[in-house]
This record gives structure tokens, C-alpha cells and sequence, in this order.
């Protein structure tokens, strides 16, 4: 009896390891099927031309798009620059100051602001913005993702403030340190990690967003010369290529793809080295 | 800054008669102190002098309310919102919750260590020791210096990591880090060192360091310690109050609290009869 029990004890232990497994590979298979099917599709038409030459008219060979890789740039630095201070500050006041009440209310906003269609977005600023300046620009592009950014950044940073353990913010305020001293030298620092990596998040998503541009950045068959011009992007380049009815294009969709992939893998890799803590064999 | 005239040096301290035989300079004045956590009770009416340059200990069962006690001496329920406190509290004559006081210069007076080590994860063995003055602004490198050495030393850990001090604080073992963090508040030069059960996750061998270096440190601090631990109170304490259900039962000489007690309770609690 004993034994038996004891069989199917193992049994069911077996089974559902080799479940949870399966599930986890689950979950790493997609990223590898894409990686494997742009790579194989785009890696081709990688070249030196692509990084270095703005894109030809339908018909012509080569060209490249060096514009939409640096607006890419210029779009995702304006969007850190407002959701990054904006959303760490936000998620500061959540986590150390704000009373539960208006707490609530903020949490609640800013999780019906993070399921908000992109599109909606670029809808929301193309009024606020493009309206006003009669016409679209690489300013308003910026503004939208970074308003994509903050109701994410805030909720992250809140979240790993709240990991910190009280006992650090009690030892520091024993210590008679000013508050606002805990937080930017101790809370922070001790949360840095967390905070990048959600700010990395954050970026990764904003980066690939395509509706939103199409109302705001627009797009640009050359370059920019400020901010208040049109200027493009890799997802936006993407979108009108792959809707065209040109193989050329195709493949050029397919490349701009790869590189965008390859940009948020390059950003995610540099910042973590920037920003590795002094104390590499602590856990948090 | 306005404390400074209020304060009275230690020595000068007014010698006050506290219930039978205990005469002392007395640092902290509790007097009918209540203390309620939202609308529950912690604290009722505690009056209480410590004495200073000297170790008094506060013993009692779990959720008797010592924990609440030491930490109304440097106004750490101002954290809590629901915390609500009547009575007074003074330090050597200054009352610590008048509204005319910045509680951070309060805090700046009284050292605390607490139960569980919490030297910071982020910062260095001599980052660690330093972090209360750099962080309120000094920056003479030659006293952060001086200070971390000579912190170091009372706390009996010099020795020990004299040739690490820039590895991290969590390296440290859990004893030589509760030294750490005694170290990190000496730093500050505090009047008075409150420690919150200080010794009870460590080893019999770190709790005998820890015990040796609150004999050395009572010559020049004000120690307030809470234990559960009675034989730890009876060894470093002169004297010792002992609490049950948030009222102080009794407060007298360590000597006379573990031998005679005057309150039937407190002889129960003290020979292990229930608690």
C-alpha cells in the first residue's frame, strides 16, 4: 500500500516537473522563432549601405535607412528624457510619501493609462499637439512615447521601492538623516537595479510602437533638421515597407526589423554594464 | 539650532529618587505615557526615569509593549500614521515631542540598533560607519577619517576588518555586522544608544561579544536595551523594568528585580513561572 502510494507520489512529482518544464521552454520558443526567421530574412540585406544611406525610390537597388535608425534615437531619447524623471519621481511620491487615498486613485490611473491602445495615444497628442503647430514633428513623437512611458516607469519604480526593506529606511532615519536624503541615498541606490531594468522595459516597449507615430513623428524619406520636422522611424519604415507591394522593400522590412531587435538587445546589455553595482555578488 | 539651548549636559543631569533604590543623573523622563496604534492600546500611563551612563534593561513577554517603548524615545512612531501618543518624554530635561523640535536633530541624539543587522546593501564597511555624518553634510575627509577608526574600535571590530574597509558590508558575518551597525551609530556621537533586542539572532559567541562591548560603551552612553532574554538582562543591566501588557509592573535594580522582587508578577515572569 505504502508503496504504491509512494510510486504514485513520484509519478505525479515527475509529471508535473516535466510540465512546468515544457511550459518554460513555451515561453523561450517564440523568442527564438523570431530571432531565427529575422535573421534569416533580414541578415541579407544588412550591409554597410544600410546603416549609412537613406532609402532609395521603389526600383533603384540598395539604400538603407540611417534616417529611421538615428530618429529611432532621437524619438527614444526625448521619450526617457520626459517619462524617465517623470515616472521615477511619480513612483517615489507613491511608494514614500502619498496617502492611501490618493494613492489608490493614482495606482488606478496609471493602470488604465498602461492598458490604453497605442493608437488612442497618437490620437490624444496628434490633438494636443499636431493640431496646434500645423503639422507633425519629431517633438510631438518624442512627447507620445514618452507619455507612453510614465504611467509604466511609475508603476515599477513603486513596486521595487516597496521590495526595499523598511528596516534600511528605519536605520537611516535613526541615524537623523533628512528624508529626502534616505530616499535619493539609500531608497534608490538600493532599488537601482529594479528601477533600471523597469526603465528598460519601459523603453523596449516604446520603441517598436508604430500607431502612435503615425499621427505624431509621421514619418521622413530623409532627414530631419529639427525637431519640429516630420522625422522617421524604424517601426514606421517597417510598417511602409511591409505594406508595399515591392520584394526590395520586404527585405528591407525584414532588416529594419532585425535592427530594431538587436537595438533594444544592445540597449538592455549597455545600461545594465553602465549602471552594475559596485557589489557585484549581492542578490537585489 | 534651538535644542542647544535647551540642552542639559549629561553630568548636570538632576539626580532623581526612582522608586526604592535607585538614585541616579537621569537621561530619558518618561512620564504617563499612552500610546494607541489606531484604536488599539499599546502603552498605559508608563512612567519611567532611565538613568544615565548606565544600562537599563526592559524585559517582559512578547507584545508587552517594550518595542513600542524604545521606539517612542526617538519618535519613530512618527512613521506610523495611526500611532497617537499622550504624555511626555524628556532627555535630560528637553522634551522630545515639543513641536518647536525637528525630530531628525532628536534622532541625531540617540543612537539605535535594532533586532535584525540592516547595514546597507549598497555601501561599503566604511561607507557603512560614515553614512550618518557624510549624509548630514560633513565632508572633511580627515574626521570621517578619524571618526570611522575610532567608531570601529568601540565597537570591537577594528581589528577585524582594518584591512577591508572597502569591501561590502554584507561580506561581514551576522555578528561582526550587528557590530557594524552599533559601530555605524556611534558615529554620530550620540548621548544614548537605544538596541532593540540586539543580540537575539546571533550565535552565543556573538551575543558574548556584543554583551562585553555594551559593558564598555555604558562608561560613556546611555544604554537602553530590550531582551528576552533575562539572563542577558541580569548580566549587563544595573537596572531593569519589567513590562506585561503595555503596563510597567515594576522598576528597580537589575539586583533586586532577579532576587526580590517587590511585585508577585514580576517574580512569576523572572523564575519562568509563564511568559
Amino acid at each position: 500500500m505504502t508503496v504504491t502510494n509512494h510510486n504514485w507520489r513520484k509519478f505525479k512529482n515527475a509529471f508535473m516537473q516535466t510540465l512546468t518544464c515544457v511550459c518554460a521552454v513555451l515561453v523561450v520558443l517564440p523568442l527564438v522563432l523570431v530571432f531565427y526567421h529575422l535573421i534569416r530574412q533580414g541578415f541579407t540585406s544588412l550591409n554597410w549601405a544600410f546603416f549609412t544611406q537613406l532609402p532609395k525610390a521603389v526600383g533603384e537597388k540598395g539604400g538603407g535607412m540611417a534616417n529611421a535608425i538615428v530618429g529611432t534615437f532621437v524619438l527614444m531619447g526625448q521619450a526617457a528624457l520626459l517619462g524617465v524623471p517623470v515616472g521615477v519621481l511619480g513612483g517615489v511620491y507613491l511608494s514614500e510619501y502619498g496617502t492611501s487615498r490618493l494613492n489608490w486613485w493614482i495606482r488606478f490611473a496609471a493602470d488604465i493609462l498602461n492598458g490604453v491602445p497605442s493608437i488612442t495615444w497618437g490620437v490624444v497628442v496628434y490633438g494636443l499637439m499636431v493640431v496646434p503647430m500645423h503639422g507633425s514633428s519629431a517633438l510631438a513623437g518624442g512627447v507620445v512615447l514618452g507619455l507612453m512611458m510614465i504611467p509604466l516607469v511609475m508603476r515599477t519604480t513603486e513596486e521595487v521601492l516597496q521590495l526595499v526593506p523598511g528596516g534600511y529606511r528605519e536605520a537611516a532615519l535613526a541615524l537623523g538623516i533628512s528624508k529626502w536624503r534616505i530616499i535619493v541615498q539609500i531608497v534608490l541606490r538600493t532599488a537601482s537595479k529594479g528601477i533600471v531594468t523597469g526603465v528598460l522595459l519601459a523603453l523596449a516597449r516604446v520603441a517598436g510602437e508604430t500607431a502612435p507615430l503615425l499621427f505624431t513623428a509621421f514619418g521622413n524619406l530623409g532627414w530631419a533638421h529639427s525637431l519640429k520636422e516630420p522625422i522617421a522611424a524604424i517601426p514606421l519604415l517597417i510598417f511602409n515597407y511591409a505594406i508595399s507591394p515591392y520584394d526590395d522593400w520586404h527585405r528591407q522590412a525584414w532588416a529594419g526589423a532585425l535592427v530594431l531587435l538587436l537595438l533594444v538587445l544592445f540597449l538592455n546589455i549597455g545600461v545594465r554594464f553602465l549602471t552594475r553595482s559596485k557589489f557585484s555578488a549581492r542578490g537585489t | 539650532m534651538t535644542f542647544n539651548s535647551f540642552f542639559t549636559n549629561p553630568q548636570q543631569g538632576s539626580p532623581v529618587k526612582v522608586e526604592s533604590g535607585v538614585a541616579a543623573a537621569t537621561a530619558f523622563d518618561i512620564r504617563s505615557l499612552n500610546l494607541w496604534f489606531g484604536s488599539h492600546q499599546v502603552l498605559f500611563d508608563v512612567s519611567l526615569q532611565i538613568p544615565v551612563r548606565a544600562v537599563t534593561a526592559i524585559i517582559g513577554p512578547s507584545g508587552c509593549g517594550k518595542s513600542t517603548l524604545l521606539r517612542s524615545l526617538n519618535r519613530m512612531h512618527d512613521l506610523v500614521p495611526s500611532a497617537r501618543m499622550e504624555g511626555r518624554i524628556t532627555l535630560f530635561g528637553e522634551d522630545l515631542y515639543s513641536k518647536k523640535i525637528d525630530p531628525t536633530l532628536v534622532r541625531r541624539r540617540i543612537g539605535m540598533v535594532f533586532q535584525k543587522s540592516n547595514p546597507f546593501p549598497t555601501m561599503s564597511i566604511a561607507e557603512n560607519v560614515t553614512v550618518g555624518l557624510r549624509l548630514n553634510g560633513m565632508r572633511k575627509s580627515d574626521l570621517l577619517q578619524e571618526r570611522l577608526e575610532t567608531s570601529l574600535r568601540m565597537a570591537a571590530l577594528w581589528d577585524e576588518v582594518k584591512d577591508r574597509l572597502n569591501a561590502p558590508a554584507i561580506s561581514l558575518s551576522g555578528g561582526q555586522q550587528q557590530r557594524l551597525c552599533i559601530a555605524r551609530a556611534l558615529a554620530v556621537k550620540p548621548e544614548v544608544l537605544l538596541m532593540d533586542e540586539p543580540a537575539s539572532a546571533l550565535d552565543p559567541i556573538a551575543t558574548a561579544h556584543i554583551e562585553d562591548l555594551i559593558l564598555d560603551l555604558k562608561k560613556e552612553f546611555t544604554i537602553v536595551i530590550v531582551t528576552h532574554n533575562m539572563q542577558q538582562a541580569a548580566r549587563i543591566s544595573e537596572h531593569t523594568a519589567f513590562f506585561y501588557l503595555g503596563k510597567l509592573v515594576e522598576f528597580d535594580t537589575t539586583t533586586k528585580i532577579f532576587t526580590t522582587p517587590a511585585q508577585k508578577q514580576t517574580e512569576d515572569y523572572v523564575t519562568g513561572r509563564f511568559g
